[in-house]
């Protein structure tokens, strides 16, 4: 019987991570959709960075940041002896930030496709902003949102790069199933390899086809 | 009798035009027609009365209570100016079914299910507007006089001060349009209720216009009231769309 710990921790991080990301996201999609202010676009541009720029980069601004040293990780640090760095918790991180762009993309088309005249009568109706949004806005957007969801946990699944350099390879601690696969081909080892590879694969395949279901049919005629 | 009195200014900008609106007209009567083609200037105005566009000065009063003064820095959100809005394709709320959608103004945003006070008021409403085996339905299941049905009942449960419409028959054919109006008559009445009607059918004056009020062009071109007017609008409207066509016809030569 293989190893499949590395699968349980990555189920376990890319759930945390995709939580960890939704709030955000789904607040960010929603201004850029619905208000108009300066720097909108560039708030655009800033959340969906991660999807460009090599993991490695996104690993690096990483370590900046909540590195022992880090601006915020060197507080924290200090303040409660704790770091992210080479933990799960930090995996958690490193994969969250590579799956926010698909969450904030996926939201941001979602609240875009929700009639504004809904919204207005609902205003009229006596909501206010954010009765009006928990009432109309989100139930309209649920698929799309649901469809980002899924597909911002297979993409934190998969890292490899940002989460290398945050949590490292640590086996049984940090090793998540990307890590797994790349030591097993390293090692020579391919009926790990070929099962970790078939069980990451599956899972992928059948979330894709779940989002493009979800996304083709209309609920409403 | 309540009265209406609006004295607005709002320009609109887009890259390539621009759009000055000054809407000024007071309505005393219980049915008010705004007329004009589109683009005078007649939606943005109600929106403006509804809270849903601000304009950039001005006023607007209805019966002692004033919605909008620039000036006294009063603006009410459209959610406390108690006004009604029947839009031109209803807006009805098509993840929920048409109780659901009658019922939605008095509920409250956090409630699950329905309280038994707002499910009696509900069934009450729908009864009366003869809805009542539509209760599961959905939006999408509904015919257009139907549509039209519900959103009059979600429009009215609250009693508003005033009701708005924005076209309200454009959406329907030919025959229904003549039944949808003689009911929006009657539902006036039961419910004492304030109407203002937009509008570019002559018909739909002749049917509501106790005051008219005709838009040209961001601007009012005339206020008018049926009792100075004992022939009815007919002649007169008929006359000013003719008189309309022909301008677009001479347009069109002029750039042809």
């Amino acid at each position: 019987m293989p190893n499949l710990a590395p699968l349980w921790l990555t189920l376990k991080v890319a759930a945390a991570a995709t939580a960890l990301s939704l709030g955000l996201a789904v607040a960010c999609a929603w201004l850029v959709a619905r208000r108009r202010f300066w720097g909108r676009e560039l708030l655009d541009a800033l959340c969906t960075l991660p999807l460009v720029l090599p993991p490695t980069v996104l690993g690096y601004y990483l370590i900046v940041l909540w590195g022992r040293n880090g601006w915020l990780g060197g507080w924290v640090h200090e303040r409660l002896g704790l770091t992210l760095m080479f933990t799960w918790q930090g995996a958690v991180l490193a994969a969250a930030v590579v799956s926010f762009p698909l969450l904030f993309k996926s939201a941001r088309a979602a609240f875009e496709s929700v009639p504004a005249e809904y919204e207005q009568a609902a205003r009229i109706l006596g909501d206010h902003e954010l009765a009006l949004f928990w009432r109309i806005t989100l139930p309209l957007a649920s698929r799309g949102l649901l469809a980002g969801v899924m597909l911002a946990f297979a993409r934190a699944m998969g890292d490899f790069g940002a989460t290398l350099m945050v949590a490292g390879n640590i086996e049984g601690r940090t090793q998540t199933a990307a890590m797994a696969v790349f030591d097993a081909v390293a090692a020579g080892d391919y009926s790990l390899a070929n099962t970790l590879v078939a069980i990451m694969s599956l899972t992928c395949i059948a979330i894709l086809v779940t989002t493009n279901i979800l996304m083709a049919r209309r609920r409403y005629a | 009798m309540m009265k209406l009195s609006v004295d607005i200014h709002k320009t609109l900008r887009s890259r390539e035009r621009e759009f000055h609106l000054h809407a000024t007209f007071a309505a005393t009567d219980d049915c008010t027609v705004i007329f004009g083609p589109s683009g005078s200037g007649k939606s943005l105005t109600i929106q403006a009365i509804a809270g849903l566009v601000a304009p950039d000065h001005g006023r607007i009063q209805v019966g002692s209570e004033v919605l909008f003064d620039q000036a006294a820095g009063i603006d009410l959100p459209a959610r406390s100016r108690k006004v009604g809005y029947l839009f031109q394709d209803y807006a009805l709320f098509p993840h929920l079914t048409v109780r659901e959608n009658i019922a939605y103004p008095l509920k409250k945003p956090w409630q699950w299910g329905m309280p038994a006070a707002i499910r009696d008021a509900v069934e009450a409403m729908m009864a009366s507007f003869e809805i009542a085996q539509l209760a599961g339905n959905h939006p999408h299941e509904l015919s257009g006089g139907q549509k039209q049905r519900v959103a009059m009942a979600r429009a009215l449960i609250r009693r508003p001060s005033l009701l708005l419409l924005d076209e309200p028959f454009s959406a329907l054919d030919a025959t229904l349009r003549q039944r949808m109006r003689l009911e929006l008559l009657e539902l006036r009445k039961r419910f004492a209720v304030p109407l203002v009607v937009i509008t570019h059918d002559p018909a739909d004056v002749e049917v509501f216009g106790d005051t008219l009020v005709v838009f040209e062009q961001g601007r009012v071109a005339e206020v008018g009231r049926r009792q100075a007017n004992s022939g009815g609008w007919r002649q007169k409207v008929c006359h000013l769309s003719r008189w309309r066509e022909g301008m677009r016809g001479h347009e069109e030569k002029a750039v042809g």
